[in-house]
C-alpha cells in the first residue's frame, strides 16, 4: 500500500500525466465527435463506429506509461526510489499498478465519452448498448488501455531510455504488426498472433475476419494480457539483476 | 557503522573496486579520499544496494542494505544532487520519499527548514541552483533521521559559503554520534573536515588511519639545495643512500633528509652551496605522490613540478 501511495504521489506531482490524460481524451472523444457530425439517416453510426478514435488515445497512453519509467531512469529518481525501497520487484509492480489503473480509468472515460458525444451529435443513429457485444466494444477500451500500459512499462524498464522505448512501441504497434502480413506463406497467420492485433480483435464486432481468427474476442484479450505479463516478468527479472 | 569486506566491483574488464575492506565508525567524520576514478562513487552505490558487488559484501548496522526494513531511517545519502525530477517541487520530492519509509509528513517541512529551503519548497527542483540542489539532497538524506550518512563529493561546485555550511553541517552530525562518510578527491578539503580517512586509489585501499597521521606521513619534508657542483653533490648524497631529484640545472631536491645532513655532506665533499632550504611539500603534492601509482588517468602534461612550494589551498 505504501509503495502504491509513493508511486501515486510521484506520478501526479509532475505535469505529464495530466497532459496525457487531456490529450488522450481530447483526441479520442474529438474524433468520435467528428465522425458523429458526418452521420445521417442514410448512413447512421453504429456502436463500434463511436470507438474508432481509441487508437489515438491508446498511443498517448502508451507513451505516458513508457515515460513514467524512462524519465525515472533519465533523472536518476529510480535510484532514489530503490534507495528508499530496495525491493525492486515491489517498487516496479506498484508503479505498474498505478499507471495501469490510470490507463483503465482514462480508457473508460474516453470510451463512454466517445459514445456519449456520438449519442448527442448523431441522434439519428441507434446507439443503445443492448447486447453484450456492444458493451464489450465500449467498456472494453479501458481494458485494452490497461494492457497496453503494462506492455509499455515493461518496454520502458527494459530499454531505460525514452526515445528508444517510445519509438519501439509506436513502430511496433503501428507498423510492424501491419507489415508482418507481408512475410510470405505464414505472414498473415503470424499477424493473428501479434499482441496489438489481438487487442484490436477484442474491440471489433463479429465479422467474417474475426470469425475466422484463431482466438475469439475474450481469448484474444486474455492472450494480450498474458503477453504483457510475460514481458513485465522479463523486465522485473532484468531490473533485479542489473545495477540500478 | 559501515563495514566493507573484500568488496569488489567489475564493469566488464574494468575493475572499479578491488578487494576493498574498511570500516567507518560512528561519532566522527570519515573522509573517503581518492583521485578521480578511484572507485569512491562505485563503493557508495554498493553500500546503498544500487550496484551489486562482484565479490565481497558491505554491511550497514550489521545488515546488507537490502535487509533494512526502512532504509532511510538507517542510512541517508547524497550521492548525486540531481536525482530529482526537474518538474517536481522540492516539497513533493521529499513527500514521496517520506511516504516510502512511513515518515510523518511534517518531517518534510522540518528538514526543509534545517537546510534553509522552506521558502522555495513549492518551486520546481529543476530551477534550483547547484547549491540549492545540494541542500535538497541533504534534506532528503536527513529525512529519516538516520544514524549513518553518506555524502559523495558534497562540496563539488559550491561557493565558499556553501562549502563552509556543508563542513559545519557534517561535523555537527558527527558530533551527534552519527556515522558520517564523505568522499572527496582533495586532501586539503578532507584535512579540514574529516578526523579519519579511508584512502583509495584504483579501487584499492591505500590507507585507513586518522587524518593527522596521513597528513604527517604524506608531507614529509625534503631539502632544496642549489650548487654549481650539483652533479657531484648528487653523487655524494647517493653514496649516503639519499635520493636526489634534479629540479633545474643547478638545483636538487633531496627527499627524507634535513638541511643539517645535506649541509654536512656538502662541506665534507668541499662543495660550494648557493642555497640550502627545507621544503614542506603541499598536501596535494604529497597526496599525489602517495596515490601516484594509482591515478587512473595519468596525463603527460600538467604534472606537478618538483619546484612547487605553495601550501595546499
Ligand atoms: N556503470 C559503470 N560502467 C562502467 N564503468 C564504470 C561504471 N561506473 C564506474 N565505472 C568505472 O569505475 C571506475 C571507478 O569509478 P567511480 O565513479 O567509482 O570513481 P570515483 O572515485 O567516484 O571518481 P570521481 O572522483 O571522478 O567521482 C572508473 O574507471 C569508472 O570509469
Ligand atoms: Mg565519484
Amino acid at each position: 500500500m505504501t509503495l502504491l501511495a509513493v508511486e501515486r504521489i510521484k506520478l501526479f506531482s509532475t505535469r505529464s500525466p495530466w497532459w496525457s490524460m487531456f490529450l488522450a481524451l481530447a483526441l479520442t472523444i474529438g474524433f468520435a465527435g467528428l465522425m458523429a457530425t458526418q452521420a445521417s439517416a442514410n448512413s447512421p453510426m453504429g456502436v463500434s463506429t463511436t470507438q474508432i478514435g481509441y487508437q489515438f488515445g491508446l498511443m498517448v497512453i502508451m507513451v505516458m506509461a513508457a515515460l513514467a519509467v524512462t524519465t525515472e531512469y533519465r533523472f536518476g529518481t529510480i535510484r532514489a526510489t530503490f534507495q528508499a525501497a530496495p525491493n525492486r520487484t515491489r517498487v516496479l509492480l506498484a508503479k505498474t499498478a498505478v499507471v495501469a489503473a490510470l490507463a483503465l480509468v482514462i480508457g473508460e472515460i474516453a470510451a463512454f465519452g466517445s459514445w456519449g458525444v456520438s449519442w448527442v451529435l448523431a441522434p439519428v443513429s441507434d446507439l443503445a448498448l443492448a447486447t453484450a457485444e456492444q458493451w464489450r466494444l465500449v467498456a472494453g477500451v479501458g481494458l485494452v488501455f490497461m494492457g497496453a500500459a503494462v506492455f509499455s512499462i515493461a518496454v520502458g524498464i527494459l530499454l531505460r531510455q525514452s526515445a528508444g522505448a517510445v519509438t519501439l512501441l509506436l513502430i511496433w504497434s503501428m507498423l510492424v504488426e501491419q507489415l508482418i502480413r507481408l512475410v510470405p506463406t505464414f505472414g498473415s497467420d503470424l499477424q493473428e498472433w501479434m499482441p496489438f492485433t489481438a487487442a484490436g480483435r477484442f474491440l471489433t464486432g463479429s465479422n467474417r475476419f474475426t470469425e475466422s481468427a484463431p482466438l475469439g474476442p475474450w481469448a484474444s484479450l486474455a492472450y494480450f494480457f498474458a503477453l504483457a505479463v510475460v514481458l513485465l516478468i522479463i523486465a522485473l527479472v532484468t531490473a533485479n539483476r542489473r545495477d540500478a | 557503522m559501515i563495514e566493507a569486506v573484500g568488496l569488489t566491483k567489475r564493469y566488464g574488464s574494468t575493475v572499479a573496486v578491488n578487494d576493498l575492506s574498511f570500516s567507518v565508525k560512528p561519532g566522527r567524520v570519515t573522509g573517503f579520499l581518492g583521485p578521480n576514478g578511484a572507485g569512491k562513487s562505485t563503493t557508495m552505490r554498493m553500500i546503498l544496494g544500487l550496484d551489486r558487488p562482484s565479490a565481497g559484501k558491505v554491511l550497514v548496522d550489521g545488515k546488507p542494505y537490502q535487509e533494512l526494513k526502512y532504509p532511510l531511517r538507517h542510512v541517508g545519502a547524497l550521492v548525486e544532487a540531481r536525482w530529482v525530477h526537474p518538474n517536481r517541487s522540492a516539497h513533493a520530492h521529499l513527500r514521496w520519499l517520506a511516504r516510502s519509509n512511513d515518515l510523518p509528513r511534517k518531517r518534510v517541512d522540518e528538514v526543509l527548514g534545517m537546510v534553509g529551503l522552506d521558502k522555495v519548497a513549492g518551486r520546481k527542483a529543476g530551477g534550483f541552483s547547484l547549491g540549492m540542489s545540494q541542500r535538497l539532497g541533504i534534506a532528503a538524506a536527513l529525512l529519516g533521521d538516520p544514524q549513518v550518512l553518506l555524502f559523495d563529493e558534497p562540496v563539488n561546485g559550491l561557493d565558499p559559503e556553501g562549502i563552509h555550511w556543508i563542513r559545519q553541517f557534517m561535523q555537527r552530525l558527527a558530533a551527534e554520534g552519527r556515522t558520517v562518510l564523505v568522499s572527496s578527491h582533495l586532501l586539503s578539503e578532507m584535512s579540514l573536515t574529516a578526523e579519519d580517512l579511508v584512502v583509495v586509489g584504483r579501487g584499492e585501499l591505500i590507507a585507513e588511519c586518522s587524518t593527522e597521521e596521513f597528513v604527517n606521513r604524506a608531507s614529509d619534508s625534503s631539502v632544496r639545495v642549489r650548487s654549481p657542483q650539483a652533479e657531484q653533490l648528487a653523487g655524494l648524497l647517493a653514496e649516503r643512500g639519499l635520493a636526489a631529484r634534479t629540479a633545474d640545472a643547478q638545483s636538487l631536491l633531496v627527499d627524507g633528509a634535513d638541511t643539517e645532513q645535506v649541509g654536512e655532506i656538502a662541506a665534507a665533499g668541499g662543495i660550494v652551496l648557493h642555497e640550502l632550504a627545507a621544503e614542506r611539500s603541499s598536501l596535494e603534492e604529497a597526496f599525489m605522490r602517495l596515490t601516484g601509482d594509482s591515478v587512473e588517468y595519468q596525463t603527460d602534461f600538467g604534472q606537478p613540478t618538483d619546484t612547487l612550494t605553495t601550501a595546499g589551498k
